[in-house]
């Protein structure tokens, strides 16, 4: 019921204020302790560059790695302008993640729903989720050559497995007593898949997906690493060619940025998708 | 009981029996007999664990017995029948859908057209004193609410035969009154063939025509009372009356025996 919400009028408002006032306080104090923290950070390895403790040829410089930034953005890198490299990276990682996501999705809710499926493939599945995947890169470099597509099968098998697990579980999770409802309420088969299956497995697959946006990432990165004519990843390698330490420092802040922005995005869909979850409704 | 009348359920010598992961077999149910008329309420009482449950799974056509008969109006049971309803102990509403969706998820899977569908769910959620709720998710909801929800949601699909399990055992004990009442409503509209489950024997008498109790595992039916109160029965009074409680007395030595001998066996 909703009433428990609503007995603000009948207490003492000076007291809620102060609350309000407080946590409002708190929260002032935890921002102004994470700055601080930052420019402890930032500025201890700047000053200690300065003063000659940390030697910027092996771990740069942040100042350095500012001019760097400001570089790129105004007068493009070394392998091209960086708009460019920003945008072949996204664009492998996230064909890769769709991709990736789709089939794993798919075959988790195959394979969970249906117990002979489940017992013949799942043996395979974990042999081929025991291999470490980036060695995969090479052969996907070897058969697809250097473009787009090779760094898009490698995120692709990065972010199958993940999504694919969680898929799988959040199928077999599914509410027993929900199951049999439908059943008796006169769901068929496709219908409970629709009806209770999914959406059961829902909160598990958006959770993978905030995990494998990431994966996808490095797998596009890694497969530019070994061999790409563009991208963050290439532009990474470059800069470690000519030990431009201020450069690595440089992609890598560009490739946080992206993923940052990426996983603010899919917590929006979550949101979206999730409004009748008691925790995200109260949240935001 | 006799042969002659048509029963809505009957269960005839049957036997449910599982085996145990230590590949032991446990019996649940055997030789269990019991027969319930249409539009009759049967409430079934025994001690914790002795498969009061395991009976309403195998009525429902959710699992199958490894002996006997289970009928629905003389016809054997052969997985889930339409005509069958049933009230879980726990919340099995969906918690992803609003109360109306909740509410119409049985006539969408069954084919009725959504706007029928539609009007229909409205009509039931006003019938549990839900109007104004129809948007509201579950976990906006109260226990009781809920369970309000949950029977609209069985109710709408119009069962000739009602299976409930516990339905009200989690709920506090003034809200479970307003539930038995309204159950007692309902049922006396719908007139359905009710099994109904529950280990709180006063709740078997409130509501029902005949109260069986059962032994401990394996679970047959060890003797079944007719319970002459008249109708329309008042909940939260009757409990109170000489009659109720001469039967309480009654009923509630023949089922002490049974707790006694389940806790002593277990």
């Amino acid at each position: 019921m909703a009433e428990t919400t609503l007995p603000v009028a009948t207490t003492p408002e000076p007291k809620l204020e102060t609350m309000v006032e407080r946590m409002r306080r708190r929260a002032r104090l935890v921002l102004a302790l994470r700055l601080a923290v930052l420019v402890f950070l930032i500025g201890g390895w700047e000053l200690g560059v300065r003063f000659g403790w940390i030697d910027p040829f092996f771990f740069g410089q942040p100042s350095g790695i500012v001019d760097k930034l400001i570089d790129w953005f105004s007068n493009g890198t070394s392998i091209g302008p960086l708009w460019k490299q920003i945008w072949v990276t996204i664009y492998e990682a996230g064909a890769g993640f769709l991709i990736g996501a789709v089939m794993g999705i798919l075959c988790g809710i195959a394979l969970g729903r249906n117990q002979l499926l489940s017992d013949v493939f799942s043996i395979y599945i974990k042999v081929a989720n025991s291999i470490p995947r980036v060695v995969l890169g090479s052969i996907f470099i070897v058969a697809l050559g250097l473009g787009a597509a090779s760094k898009i099968a490698l995120a692709v098998v990065m972010v199958f497995f993940v999504v694919f697990a969680n898929a799988f579980q959040g199928v077999r999770e599914a509410d027993k007593n929900l199951i049999a409802n439908a059943r008796i309420l006169g769901a068929s088969d496709w219908q409970m898949t629709r009806a209770v299956v999914i959406p059961s497995a829902l909160s598990w697959i958006l959770a993978s997906l905030h995990v494998s946006f990431g994966f996808a990432l490095v797998g596009a990165i890694v497969g530019e690493f070994l061999g790409a004519r563009e991208g963050m990843g290439l532009l990474i390698a470059t800069a470690q060619g000519s030990f431009d330490s201020n450069g690595v420092f440089a992609a890598m802040i560009v490739i946080a940025v992206v993923a940052l922005i990426a996983e603010w995005i899919l917590t929006m869909i979550e949101n979206r998708l999730l409004t009748w979850r008691p925790e995200t409704t109260v949240h935001e | 009981m006799d042969a002659t009348s048509p029963s809505a359920i009957a269960l005839h010598n049957v036997a449910r029996r599982f085996v145990t992961p230590d590949g032991n077999v446990l019996s649940a149910l055997e030789d269990f007999d019991l027969a319930i008329a249409p539009g009759e309420f049967c409430a079934v009482v025994g001690p914790t664990g002795c498969g009061k449950s395991t009976t309403l799974g195998l009525i429902a056509g959710l699992a199958k017995p490894q002996a006997g008969r289970v009928t629905l109006f003389d016809a054997p049971v052969d997985g889930v029948d339409r005509r069958v309803g049933f009230v879980f102990q726990q919340d099995a509403v969906f918690p992803w859908r609003n109360v109306l969706g909740n509410v119409m998820a049985g006539p969408l899977f069954r084919g009725v057209p959504r706007d029928k569908a539609e009007a229909e769910a409205r009509d039931w959620i006003t019938r549990v004193g839900l109007k104004g709720f129809e948007d509201h998710h579950p976990h906006q909801l109260s226990g009781g609410m809920r369970k309000r929800v949950a029977l609209a949601q069985t109710f709408i699909n119009n069962p000739q035969v009602l299976l409930m399990d516990e339905p009200f055992s989690a709920l506090d004990v003034q809200t479970r009154e307003l539930m038995q009442e309204e159950l007692l409503q309902l049922w006396a509209q719908a007139k359905s063939a009710v099994l109904f489950v529950t280990h709180d024997l006063d709740e078997a008498i409130l509501l029902a025509d005949r109260v069986a109790v059962l032994t401990t595992r394996p679970a047959r039916v060890k003797s079944v009372h007719t319970i002459d109160l008249p109708r329309p029965r008042d909940v939260a009074t009757l409990r109170y009356d000489e009659r109720f409680i001469a039967i309480a007395r009654k009923i509630s030595d023949d089922l002490r025996e049974e707790v006694l001998r389940a806790r002593a066996g277990h």
